[in-house]
């Protein structure tokens, strides 16, 4: 078994020299080769999956050095609780995310397919570090393989600039990540897991270790509010890719932080421990959600609801943190849960969220929800899928998302035990905005749903519209029925869990999961999903019976009665746009209570002057005034510091070995006075 | 012990479907009477719905098989949220899962297929209903929430059984708190039943409305199911009001028919009193502006919250 990660990780290095080469055959290899890369990398993902499962069932594989790394930092891979879980969702979603590329990325740029792999290769190598320096190493690679990606579309100028975007966070990511883990691992520098659990970071240091992971890992995740990058690049990128970066990468630097701060760090950290993770993320969860309510592009739109489960699942681990300090095992175990629950979930419905998107893209010819519509009468497998996923991503009963937010909101309605009023206030806001973030979740997943599936078609290209091949659809309803699949079983799978939950929160396992329920105490509620979805399949076959024999008539078709409206001259097959809501109108009433703060949400009637015929106009829209706000200083302090080093050039021969003697005076300062720096 | 519990559940459910349709009648009749009309005959909601489903359903053309779904999947769910509720009796069968989050999930799952019906035929009303009833339950959640914590804090559990049974001991004693809690839920429980003045259930002017923009639609036996349902929705909301607030003179399981009887009268006065209460509060009460809703609903999430603040003061003082 410790064979198996380095061999599948070698066989994806392996499909990355195949991809880098395809663009020297000609085309029919080259499409062979394409075929043989996304199919490799499906096949390999489908491994990593198993060895997940085989992983969280037996326990776990030890550490195993490599035999090859720099001298001061061996490399090493192992597979324990907290790395499998994640890892197991990589695997679903990669498989998934493969087999669509296997019909639809076929014909792509080479310069494609050799980061796909590389995309995935990096990923599974932070998962699979044993070691900050290898979790780092996995870190960056995935960074710079996913920025090719997202580099590699069609090159406009917005999909430019969200890839420079991309770029400059990914920068940040690191800068912040390499010194946390330099603080972490100290001056001894033994940088294995077993070594940095041993000494976790104090005072001073511990401040900074928490910063410096929540901006680096926190970029990354999109949290509030350094989440500005991630509705622009997300959607650029081609359907599995964004799939695989908004469902999978995501919970990949939810990882990093979660075992940098909560299994690494968190053993003997005061009470305030979690507070930041919790502030960031109840208000990415409000943001997002609310902005996904507001976008036009289904893409963008997904993006954003990524920002809100995000936020939650990040909720989640700042609670159990906090209440892990407060030595509430149990309900940290609870909180961890449902942290870890909710990523599983949310990866996998994200996952099919985005391919269906960019099946709609494929077949409907548009992201914007504008020019589709109508959709369920030409694709219903695809459109059966999207239900179940935006469902699932709309926290419905009894599906993936439910279950994760029930776990959530029974551990912050338990976590007033904490006893520090502060905290309990923050808790009850918190409580307050989960719900809002839930809320607003369900009505943007409904807006997704039904303005591009139901309705009138908004376009005549929609008409055109086919349903998925059969690999696709393959892909998708696996990926529905994993939905359908977590949310009835939420109790099996933290049990098989336990092993994460307790490197999260030092309580081993769920205190009480059962096969069919689980429960935040003995005394507390229970949620037994699969009961209750059988209670309720057979509340509906008997109302299906008893309607059937009470009212046996068949339906029969009319024209639409749409409260007394003409029927649409004929020059308009589908009736008069301007009465059907469009994305606009369906936000309307959100942007107008929420927006307005939130989002700088305005709206203006220009109405022309009295004899004047043109036509009076309504103007309105909305910015998220944070990732500007944010930025904007950061471009100021480029133009002083490039109007300062221009001044340096002017400097006389005087002042510039002054310059340079001055530096290396500091330089040797420092040295001297860093603790143990004179010894050497 | 499992016996009882079957029964009693049974006998619910059963009381349930029959109750709703009638509570819908009486509120409309005690509204009637109290604006001094003669009003319809209590019945009347019953005698609707039997005409409906004699009638051939009408699906508007460009309709999808989900106009034709959603409400079998919103009755279902609606009715399995109301069989968690106690009424008579405590510890009926399906109790254990009666969990107030799960009860506000499955009201959500209805809402939701509600608002997709709505917007299925693409109509401007459908459309325009189904936008304002989610932004409406966007804002009811977390005061819903927020009032779950109060009673979740009191009583160490969200089961509406457990609440119930703890607030029936009396050992929490009458406090600030809960009085904000009910203020707050009653809230939630107008605008989530389309109630004054959030919405107006009465009316038949289209601009005005948000729950029968949805419905403009629907006919036939459909439209008897929603009507089903939205009665049902009402007395579930009702009946949840009562077991937490009211919960004297709930019977528990085991209690036996005469027990059971007894606790048959006591929540037959309580939901009686509760639908007067309801037709007195929507005859004094005008409709709100659907913008104005917003402040109605931050309302209550501040009664909510000033309710569990409340309770962390006096907790953290004993």
């Amino acid at each position: 078994m410790t064979a198996a990660p380095v061999l599948l990780l070698c066989l994806l290095l392996l499909l990355a020299a195949a991809g880098a080469f395809a663009g020297r055959w000609p085309a029919p290899f080259g499409i062979a080769i394409a075929r043989l890369v996304h199919g490799g990398c499906a096949a390999v993902s489908a491994g990593f999956a198993l060895l997940a499962i085989l992983a969280l069932a037996t326990g776990g594989m030890a550490p195993v050095l490599l035999p090859f790394g720099p001298p001061w930092a061996p490399l090493s891979l192992g597979l324990d609780a907290l790395s499998a879980w994640f890892l197991l969702l990589l695997g679903l979603a990669g498989l998934a995310a493969g087999l669509f590329a296997l019909e639809r990325e076929v014909a792509v740029p080479p310069r494609r397919l050799l980061p796909w792999p590389l995309f995935l290769a990096g990923m599974a190598l932070t998962l699979l570090a044993a070691d900050a320096f290898t979790l780092l190493l996995g870190f960056e690679l995935m960074s710079l393989a996913s920025w090719a990606l997202v580099a590699s579309s069609p090159a406009d100028a917005e999909a430019r600039a969200a890839a420079r975007q991309y770029l400059g966070f990914a920068l940040f990511a690191a800068a912040c990540l390499v010194p946390a883990v330099g603080l972490m691992g100290g001056l001894a520098g033994d940088l294995s897991f077993a070594g940095l659990r041993a000494a976790p970071p104090q005072g001073w240091a511990a401040v900074a270790v928490l910063a410096l992971v929540l901006a680096g890992a926190g970029a990354k995740a999109g949290l509030v509010p350094l989440h500005g990058w991630l509705p622009l690049a997300h959607p650029v990128a081609p359907g599995p890719v964004s799939a695989l970066l908004s469902g999978v990468m995501t919970k990949v630097a939810l990882y990093v932080m979660a075992r940098l701060l909560l299994d690494l760090g968190g053993l003997g950290q005061p009470l305030w421990w979690g507070v930041p993770l919790m502030v960031m993320g109840a208000a990415s969860a409000v943001l997002g959600a609310l902005r996904a309510g507001q976008e036009r592009d289904t893409k963008v739109l997904l993006a954003c609801s990524t920002i809100e489960h995000v936020g939650l699942v990040t909720l989640g681990l700042g609670l159990a943190a906090t209440l892990r300090a407060a030595d509430l095992g149990p309900l940290a175990a609870l909180a961890a849960a449902a942290a870890l629950l909710h990523a599983l979930a949310h990866g996998l419905f994200k996952t099919l969220l985005f391919l269906v998107a960019a099946e709609v893209q494929h077949a409907a010819g548009s992201r914007r929800l504008d020019s589709l519509g109508a959709l369920v009468h030409a694709m219903p497998a695809v459109a059966l899928c999207a239900l179940v996923g935006a469902a699932a991503a709309a926290a419905l009963p009894p599906l993936s998302g439910f279950a994760g937010e029930w776990l959530l909101l029974q551990a912050l309605l338990g976590a007033w035990r904490v006893g520090e009023l502060g905290f309990q206030v923050l808790v009850a806001a918190c409580t307050a905005l989960a719900a809002l973030a839930a809320a607003l979740g369900a009505a943007a997943m409904l807006r997704f749903w039904g303005l591009a599936f139901l309705g009138r078609p908004r376009g005549p290209r929609t008409l055109g519209a086919q349903d998925a091949p059969p690999l696709v659809r393959a892909a998708l309803a696996g990926l529905a029925g994993l939905a359908v699949l977590i949310g009835l079983l939420p109790g099996p799978l933290l049990m098989l869990g336990a092993g994460a939950i307790g490197a999260l929160s030092g309580h081993p396992g769920l205190p009480e999961a059962a096969p069919l329920s689980v429960s935040p105490s003995v005394q507390g509620a229970d949620y037994a999903p699969l009961p209750l979805a059988v209670l309720l399949g057979l509340l509906g076959a008997g109302l299906v019976w008893l309607c059937r024999r009470l009212s046996p008539q068949p339906a029969r078709r009319g024209p639409a009665w749409d409260g007394g409206f003409q029927a649409p001259p004929p020059h308009l097959p589908f009736g008069d746009p301007a009465t059907q809501p469009g994305a606009d109108g369906f936000a309307q009433p959100l942007r107008r209570m929420l927006g307005g703060r939130l989002l700088a949400a305005h709206e203006a009637v220009h109405r022309p002057p009295p004899g004047d015929t043109a036509p009076a106009r309504l103007e309105s829209g909305f910015h998220d005034p944070l990732p500007g706000r944010l930025l904007a200083p950061l471009v100021a302090l480029r133009e002083r510091l490039s109007v300062a080093a221009e001044r340096l050039r002017d400097l006389s021969l005087r002042r510039l070995l002054m310059l340079g003697f001055g530096t290396l005076v500091l330089l040797l300062l420092l040295l001297a006075l860093l603790p143990g720096g004179g010894a050497r | 012990m499992l016996f009882p519990a079957i029964v009693t559940q049974l006998l619910h459910a059963a009381l349930l479907l029959a109750l709703a349709p009638l509570l819908v009648g009486v509120v409309r009749w005690l509204k009637a009477r109290l604006l001094g009309r003669r009003g319809a005959h209590p019945f009347q909601p019953w005698r609707d719905l039997r005409k409906l489903l004699r009638k051939q359903p009408v699906l508007a053309e460009g309709a999808s098989p989900v106009t034709a779904a959603a409400p079998y999947v919103a009755l279902a769910a609606t009715l399995a949220a109301a069989l968690m509720v106690p009424g008579f009796a405590r510890g009926m069968a399906l109790a254990p899962m009666g969990d107030l989050i799960l009860i506000g999930g499955l009201l959500a799952v209805s809402r939701f297929a509600l608002a997709l019906a709505g917007m299925d035929a693409g109509t401007a009303f459908g459309g325009l209903g189904a936008a304002r009833e989610m932004s409406f339950a966007s804002l009811a959640e977390p005061a819903f929430v927020l009032a779950v914590m109060v009673l979740a804090m009191l009583a160490g559990t969200t089961s509406l059984d457990g609440i119930g049974a703890v607030l029936q001991e009396g050992a929490v004693g009458l406090r600030v708190s809960l009085g904000l809690a009910l203020l707050a839920l009653l809230a939630v429980a107008l605008a989530e039943n389309g109630r004054l003045p959030v919405d107006n259930p009465a009316t038949h002017l289209e601009l005005t409305m948000v729950h029968e923009a949805m419905l403009l639609e629907a006919s036939g036996r459909h439209l008897a199911l929603w009507e089903m349902q939205g009665a049902l929705r009402l007395a579930l909301w009702l009946a949840l009001l009562a077991a937490v607030f009211l919960p004297f003179g709930t019977a528990p399981a085991e209690a036996g028919p005469l027990g059971w009887l007894l606790g048959l009268a006591a929540w037959a006065l309580k939901l009686g009193l509760l639908a007067v209460a309801l037709a007195v509060f929507e005859t004094a009460i005008a409709k709100m502006r659907v913008f104005r809703v917003p402040e109605f609903l931050g309302a209550a999430l501040l009664l909510a919250l000033l309710g569990v603040v409340l309770l962390f003061l006096s907790t953290g003082l004993a």
